[in-house]
């Protein structure tokens, strides 16, 4: 057992690449949260994502190409949510199952073909000065793309969710729907359009799974990252910038984890793997003391009765 | 344009005929989907709905049906429970992997004693290892406000882990010749979940879902705890102006559908499966999440929704075999009719009306 092997600089590079999935996908379910859906569906969406981002890229031998598809992948399968939530006015915990059962069948299936194939590499964009800074250059400015997207994407969020119009509207949606209602707002495509924003985030956090972290497609391979970020959301108190403060937590555990197995600790290997898990219950127990942020519509079924 | 209109009561048809319509829907899309794959779509749904019950070999396939649908029976009907009552336990699956482990790991205690009492000890301690993995969860609901669905569902990976680390560990069999996984226990007459009518699949796990399906029917229609549970689920402000304790619920429902799936997980690994491997758990804990929506939470529903999931599963396999659909296929099938039910569900609860756009 060597501590000394584990280079605390890689540690934490590493640990900005690990938190990225499970950011994009907690965004995502952020906005459909915020607006009053929740869609327990995350896990079904990331692994769509993951595997259509995989065979388009693949396919074209273009990752962004991947990414879209991913995006797009992951915001047609929350359209079924959508459509079963929203339009039959479906038990929401159910459907959000059923998506995650539908997706992770279906993604087994369009991935048949595709195990073991290696996808091709997306360039890190090594930014030219910052990124030769000691210590803070390999941390912050030497990642790929999908990283900075994720960064900007809080920011964007949280900007949105404060300071404009229409995360003011999609806040109302969500605290109280009859009142959003009689205020002529649209409450059903304004969800409609949230669940279809969570589902884009959450294939994208797949895609980057698949694409980037892993590299390669196995069945199953999310591995409950998806849960994971709905545990974030809770854990975030329903505020973007504390979904990144999750993210990076979470990132911290797994590579921490991974690196311990690397270097050879006396613990079995499948006892460190729980440690994810593990510490996603602890950190539920500790914030979910309080509820009041939680926004007053979630889960609830709206149906505009004359 | 088209218009939903909330019925006054639940239509007392719609209840019945959904199940069977989203079926219906299924098999109709599944056929089209199985076209798409270049497989003949008929053969297809035939192999899967028809062969394993009325087909050459069904003499081989009729006791499977026991055997696969026993799990998910008696996984389902502790779910329906809690399900009626708002209380989400997903996690089943690890439910079912911890008592499957508590359960062999007390007959491989024994090994190589012979004694009667061996058997009804690990059916004890398969419902007790389901029971503390579902307490966690419902402890730490009622005590903290946690989540029950996220926390339960992350103790599934943590199951997994758990299983993986016994079956290349403490449980591995000295005598394996560095394999992983148990000793059998179909090898050890005392722990053998053994058939009970030779070539019937009728084994302890299917006495124990019967017995299920005729306590849960008494408990929800004769018992107040049931009523406390619809009550809960109908109209829960209305069950705390009622004095039911949600406390107490919580408690209850985790714990009866933790014991029960820890029980189909000890039936199972003495059984079927023979020993603790890694690739034990075949997903039952999430597909009786399927067979009790199916069975809308009825047991007698379920009851008959784990017989058809079960058919579905043998039928897949032969399907696999015989005709080279791949399993994936099967998966999304099982998926796609959750889907489907939920969505024709509306029916139950609303009406649909045709009206013109109104002028104003």
């Amino acid at each position: 057992m060597e501590f000394g092997s584990i280079n605390p600089v890689l540690l934490l590079a590493s640990l900005m690449v690990a938190a990225t999935p499970i950011l994009l996908a907690a965004l995502g379910e952020l906005v459909v949260e915020r607006a009053g859906v929740l869609n327990l569906g995350v896990e079904g969406m990331m692994i769509i994502g993951a595997i259509c981002g995989f065979a388009v890229a693949v396919n074209t031998g273009s990752p962004v190409l991947g990414f879209v598809a991913a995006a797009g992948g992951g915001a047609l399968l929350s359209l079924l949510f959508a459509i079963l939530t929203q339009f039959a006015l479906a038990n929401q915990v159910a459907s959000g199952l059923a998506l995650t059962l539908f997706g992770l069948g279906l993604s087994a299936l369009l991935g048949q073909g595709y195990v073991g194939i290696k996808p091709p590499p997306i360039g890190k964009l090594d930014i030219p000065l910052l990124g030769d800074i000691p210590l803070l250059g390999p941390v912050l400015f030497s990642h790929d793309l999908m990283v900075y997207f994720g960064l900007t994407l809080v920011v964007a969020i949280w900007a949105m969710l404060k300071y404009s119009r229409a995360g003011l509207v999609l806040r109302a949606v969500g605290e109280n729907h009859d009142a959003a209602h009689a205020l002529g707002y649209k409450v059903v495509r304004i969800r409609v359009l949230a669940i279809l924003f969570g589902g884009a985030c959450a294939g994208l956090g797949g895609a980057y799974i698949s694409l980037i972290r892993v590299p390669q497609w196995t069945e199953g391979m999310t591995a409950g990252a998806g849960w994971i970020a709905l545990a974030l959301v809770v854990f975030a108190s329903w505020k973007a910038g504390r979904v990144l403060l999750g993210a990076w937590i979470f990132g911290g555990v797994t590579v921490l984890q991974l690196n311990l197995q690397a270097a050879g600790i006396a613990i079995p290997v499948e006892y460190l793997s729980m440690s994810p898990y593990l510490i996603t219950i602890l950190v539920l127990v500790i914030m979910s003391a309080d509820r009041s942020r939680a926004p007053a519509s979630l889960g609830r079924i709206f149906h505009a009765s004359q | 344009m088209l218009r939903l209109e909330k019925r006054p009561q639940p239509s007392q048809v719609w209840t019945y005929l959904t199940p069977l319509l989203a079926v219906v829907i299924t098999m109709i899309m599944g056929a089209a989907l199985f076209a798409a794959l270049g497989k003949d779509p008929v053969a297809a749904i035939t192999t899967i709905f028809w062969e394993p019950l009325f087909g050459e070999f069904a003499f081989y396939y009729r006791p499977q049906l026991l055997i696969k649908g026993a799990p998910l029976v008696l996984i389902a009907i502790g779910l329906s429970l809690g399900f009626r009552a708002g209380i989400w336990n997903i996690g089943a699956e690890g439910q079912y992997i911890i008592g499957a482990l508590t359960g062999a790991g007390v007959g491989l205690a024994f090994y190589p004693m012979e004694s009667w009492v061996i058997f009804p000890l690990m059916v004890l301690a398969g419902a007790f290892g389901g029971w503390i993995w579902a307490m966690i969860p419902a402890v730490l609901k009622l005590r903290f406000g946690t989540n029950e669905i996220l926390v339960s569902l992350m103790l599934v990976y943590v199951a997994e882990k758990l299983l993986a680390a016994m079956a290349l560990g403490l449980m591995k069999n000295p005598e394996g010749m560095g394999f992983p996984g148990s000793r059998n226990l179909r090898q050890y007459d005392s722990a053998h979940n053994a058939e009970l009518i030779t070539g019937s699949g009728m084994h302890w796990g299917v006495v124990a879902a019967m017995i299920a399906v005729i306590f849960a029917y008494i408990l929800l229609n004769r018992h107040i705890l049931g009523y406390h549970i619809r009550l809960t689920g109908q109209a829960p402000r209305a069950a705390r102006f009622a004095g039911v304790r949600p406390a107490r619920l919580v408690l209850f429902c985790l714990g009866t559908s933790g014991a029960l799936a820890g029980l189909a997980g000890m039936f199972e690994v003495a059984g079927p499966a023979g020993q603790v491997s890694i690739d034990f758990n075949v997903g039952y804990g999430f597909t009786a999440i399927i067979v009790a929506f199916l069975g809308r939470l009825h047991p007698v529903g379920i009851l008959l929704a784990g017989l058809l999931m079960a058919l579905t599963y043998i039928g897949g396999e032969l399907a696999q075999s015989n005709l080279g659909l791949p399993a994936a296929a099967i998966q999304l099938f099982q998926g796609m009719l959750l889907f489907f039910l939920l969505a024709v569900d509306v029916l139950t609860n609303y009406r649909i009306r045709l009206s013109r756009p109104e002028v104003a």
